[in-house]
Order: C-alpha cells, then structure tokens, then sequence
C-alpha cells in the first residue's frame, strides 16, 4: 500500500511535467494545427542554458527567470523566423521543419555541451522526504511550480485583454485580424510562451533523470499521450490528461509492464484512444462541414 | 523524342549501376553501394504513403527493424536460406502496418505522424524486452552470416549481394512505379490532394489509406531484411528514432512524391553523414536538421524534382517549344 502511494505520489509529480509539455503543444495547435515535434528538444536546450548559467555562478532562481526569458525569445524568433512563411505550406512542410529542428537543437546540444549525463541542481534542497516518506522535496517542489505555471497561464487566457486576444487569433484568425489584433504577433507570443512552459518542465525534470541531449524524447512521447487522452483541442484537457499520463506510467511501470517498457505505455495510451475516443476525454468532436 | 530518352534513361541507369561497381569498386565501397540499394527501397516505401498519399510516418525505422529482426531470427535459428525470409518479412511487416494504420488513419491530420513518431521511440525497448529475448537476442543482436554466389557464380559475396538487393529494389521499384501510375496510385494521390472529394468520387479513404500504409510497412521491411544481411547483424540500439528520421530525411531530400527521388535520397543518407561524422559526432545531426529546414525552404521538391526542372529547361533550350505550345504556357 505504502509502495503503491508512493508511485502516486511521484507519478503526480512526473505528470505534472507531462502537463505542462502536453499544455505548450497543445498551445501551439490550437493557435496553428502544427503539431511540434521539436517541443521536447528546445525544453532539452534551455535546460542547458540554465546549467550553464549556474555553473557560471548565477543564483538558481536568477537563473530560472533569465532561462525563461530566453527560451521565450527563442520561440518567438522560430515562429516569426521559420513557421510563419510556412503558414499555408502543406503538413508535409510544417513537420519537415519541426523534425529540421529537432536534430538542430539535439545535436547542437551535444556539440556544446557534450553527450555525458549531467546532474542538475533541484532548488528544493536534498533533505529527507517530506510526509512520512512520501514525498521526496523534490517532487513537492516541482509539483508546486508546474501547478504554479499552469495556474498562471490560466488566468492569463482567462484574465487578461492580451490572452483574450491570443485566444481569438487562435479560434478564428480572419475576424480577429479584422478587430486589429495582430494576429502575427500574437501566434508568435503563443510559441514564445509554449517555449518557456517547456524549460519550466525542463528545468523541473532534470534533477530527476539528469541531463543529457536526449532528455526529453521519452517526455514529450508521455506529453504527446497526455494530450491525446485529455483532448488535443482542449488545453484544460491535456493538463489532466498529462497528469493521468504521470500516474498511469509510474503505476503501470511499478506493477504491470515494468520499467523496460514504460516508453511503450505511451505509444498504448495512444493507440488505446485513437481506437476507444479519438477526441480524448476532454475534447470536442470535430465535424467538418461538407 | 524527350518520351523516348526519359523512358530509355532509368534503364541505363540501372545497367551502368548493375555493370560498373562491379568492376571498379572495392569491397566495402560495393557495401555501401548496397546499403544505398538498401535505404532506396525503404524510403520508396516511405515515399508511397507520405509522398504519394499524404500520410507522414515519422516511424518507417520500426518497419525496417521487423523486417530485419524477421531475417536475423528466421536465418539464426532455423537456417532459412536469406531469400526466402524476403516473402515472410513482406508479409509480416504489411500485417504490422496494416493493424497500426487501423487506428491511426481513421483520422485525418497528424495522428499517424504522432503515433508512428511513438512507435520509433519505444521500438529498442521494445526489441530488448525480456519475453522477447529468445527470440532477438536482447540487446547483444543476432549475428548472421553473408551468403555466398549460388550456382557457381564468378561472383564474391559482396558482389552477389549487391546484385541480388539491385535485382529485387529493381522489382520493387517496377511495382510502385506501376501500383502509383493505375488506378490505386491516383486514388492515393486524390486522397492527398484533396479527401472529402476523394471520398465523394466513391474512395474508402480510411481503408485505402491503411492498405496504402500497409504496402509501405511491406516495402520498407524487405529493405530491412536486405539491410540485416548485408550487415550481418542486427541489434535493438541501431533501429532507434533516429533511424525513422533518417529516413524522413532522405525522403525529403530525395523527392516527396517521386520514384526516382529515393535513389537520391539513400544516395544523400548513405555518403553525407559519413563525410559530416569526420567533423564532430553532433555533425550528421546539424547537417540533416539544416538540410531538412532549408530543402523545406527551397527545394520541395527534392532533388528529382530540382533535376527534372532543370532537365526541362535544358530539354527546352535544345529543341524550342513548337508556337502552339510556347502559347500555352
């Protein structure tokens, strides 16, 4: 029994990182229906970023907030850069690019700062665990952060004139461009905000699985399930859907599947929903008008 | 005339690419000219369902890997003879595809590139799991050995190799280039082009989206068993994603769309990440990333689509365009 709480624990945890990837892919294909699959490594690059400014001597948390700021930057300029002119282009076009990118971020990654794993400091300091055991503070720290984050980007969408306008550039970009909101700007502030929710999740998981190039290849297949289960349309969806990821993983790895396959979970998860409710649990039914 | 010459050339070519590497080239260089056959084969099956019907498989790396597990497994515990595991893994791999297409392409959009993008990464683990060990070998692999020339041939085994996977790429190429030209291929490429009219003229899409998928699990899969013998060795860690994305790669660079454009495209994966792996580890990867961006960029079409514009614009120089043409266009 004690076992079983602590992988629900600490699947809570490791959803929550689910969450917040599933929640920065989904931002993106609700505003663009581009699926990115470079997410996962650009997350991987600025944990890097952040590792490199510790080491330099920059305090952790200075750290967090320039690292989150620079990814921001460097998801705003992909869009505007790369995505934008491919706007119209075919699928084809949108997914060779991602996949350019991913291997750009991988192997510059492994250029600059090798192919060694690396530890990463976690904030939450190394003492024992919290609650009787159950809770490394590690895995409260980051599970409070991430929940931290998606509340924001909550209130954001919700609260705000700017999110209002993101919103509606992403529901319906032609009227919202009629209403002048720079609809441009607007799916570049989304890919810059997808980037800095993704090196928050980077950032929180590295002290676990340490840091190397390939990071996040299993993270983001566990964020791709997630927001397939809660509903690729449905942002809110995706969050539990992530979270459901987590536990689903550390619960069936524990007692099912074992840790060999854990990465294969995912790939049922998704096969389990396309078949049973290709919507996810979340999401709407998209009927295409004739 | 130009019919004549574009209809002759791809002939020639394979007589010159059937002739001369056998006189000039070394051993290893005919190895590699045989993982060329080899990555041919199994970007023409990639090429049939992302080229031809617009479905992107971001996995064709687990299809190859079936395919030459199928060989190593059939060709290490019961002594198939190479060829005969050709027809078996054929079967299997179209079975595979067929059941992953069910789900996946019911759907439109990006489902199969998200599904097939999680079968690539979860394939090593699923080639070293413990109930399959027996079977794969786990995660040292299956040796297995080189055939020889049959029949007394004048031939060495890397030789008799290229020539065998020359002769089968040629009857697989036969077939797609065919299979695309009759009516199947241009109910694919209806599909692609444009589904709700596709579905309007009377096409099953979903189905014929997975029996496309399937023949391309099936070509990509006998380039696998082709692969694992020339390479005499098959292990889980060498069908990881990368592989997939090394084929996507080459399809792009190659030519979405286009039978000759895999020839390119093995040709481009084959040669340029050995130069590139000279300069770093993290080269082959930049290299593709920045290949794959700027081809998006301007060259869609690929190289057999760059080559056959300028193919035109030679032809067109040479011979000018009768008046009724030139008015046309």
């Amino acid at each position: 029994m004690n076992g079983l709480l602590h992988q629900l624990v600490s699947g809570i945890a490791s959803g929550g990182i689910y969450a917040s990837v599933a929640l920065a892919l989904v931002m993106i294909y609700q505003a663009t229906h581009h699926v990115n699959f470079a997410q996962g490594e650009m997350a991987m690059f600025s944990t890097y970023i952040a590792l490199t400014l510790i080491e330099a001597g920059v305090p952790y948390w200075g750290a967090f907030v320039i690292t989150v700021a620079v990814s921001f930057v460097i998801g705003a300029a992909i869009q505007r850069v790369l995505m934008n002119p491919m706007a119209n282009a075919p699928v084809l076009a949108s997914v060779g690019i991602f996949i350019g990118l991913l291997l750009m971020f991988n192997s510059v990654a492994g250029w600059l700062f090798t192919y060694t794993l690396k530890p990463f400091p976690s904030p939450f300091g190394e003492g024992p665990p919290l609650f009787g055991g159950f809770v490394s503070r590690h895995e409260l720290g980051s599970t409070i952060v991430t929940l931290i984050v998606l509340l924001t980007v909550w209130a954001f969408f919700r609260f705000t004139r700017l999110g209002l306008a993101m919103r509606a550039a992403a529901f319906n970009p032609v009227s919202s461009r009629l209403v002048g909101i720079p609809v441009g700007s607007m799916l570049a502030l989304g890919w810059g905000l997808a980037a800095a929710i993704g090196a928050v999740a980077g950032m929180m998981i590295a002290p676990v699985v340490f840091l190397d190039p390939n990071m996040m290849s299993g993270v983001l297949l566990y964020a791709f399930a997630g927001a397939l289960l809660g509903g690729i349309t449905n942002p809110l969806g995706a969050v539990v859907g992530g979270f459901m990821v987590g536990v689903i993983e550390n619960i069936g790895g524990a007692y099912i599947v074992g840790t060999e396959l854990k990465l294969t979970l995912a790939l049922v998860i998704i096969v389990v929903v396309l078949v049973v409710r290709p919507a996810g649990l979340f999401g709407k039914t998209v009927v295409n008008r004739v | 005339m130009r019919n004549g010459v574009s209809r002759a050339a791809p002939w020639a070519f394979l007589i010159a690419a059937a002739v001369l590497p056998l006189l000039l080239a070394s051993d290893y260089q005919l190895f590699q000219l045989t993982m060329v056959v080899v990555y041919a084969v199994a970007i023409l099956g990639l090429n049939l369902v992302t080229g031809f019907n617009g479905q992107i498989s971001l996995g064709h790396g687990a299809f190859y890997a079936v395919g030459a597990y199928v060989t190593a497994i059939m060709m290490d515990k019961w002594d198939a003879p190479y060829w005969a595991t050709l027809p078996v893994s054929a079967a299997i791999c179209a079975g595979v595809g067929f059941l992953l297409g069910l789900p996946a392409l019911r759907l439109g959009g990006l489902y199969l590139a998200l599904t097939t993008f999680a079968l690539a990464v979860a394939t090593p683990q699923l080639l070293k799991y413990k109930l399959v060990e027996d079977w794969t070998g786990g995660v040292q692999g299956i040796v297995i050995t080189k055939p020889d020339a049959p029949f007394g041939l004048p031939f060495n085994a890397d030789q008799w190799l290229y020539l065998f996977s020359l002769t089968v790429a040629t009857v697989l190429f036969l077939l797609a280039a065919n299979l695309v030209r009759g009516r199947i291929g241009r109910a694919m490429m209806a599909t692609r082009d444009h589904a709700l009219a596709a579905e309007a003229m009377g096409i099953d899409i979903a189905l014929l989206k997975t029996r496309t998928f399937a023949v391309s699990a099936m070509f990509t899969g006998i380039a696998g068993s082709l692969g694992a013998i020339a390479i005499q060795f098959v292990a889980p860690d060498s069908f990881s994603v990368f592989l997939s994305i090394t084929l996507f790669v080459g399809l792009v660079v190659g030519g979405v769309a286009s039978i000759a454009g895999p020839v390119f495209g093995a040709l481009f994966i084959e040669f340029v990440p050995n130069i590139a792996d000279q300069v770093s580890k993290a080269a082959p990867g930049a290299v593709y990333g920045v290949i794959l961006i700027a081809f998006m960029f301007l060259m869609p079409s690929g190289l057999a689509g760059f080559l056959r514009g300028l193919l035109r614009k030679a032809v067109r120089s040479i011979r000018p365009a009768t008046p009724s043409r030139s008015t046309e266009g």
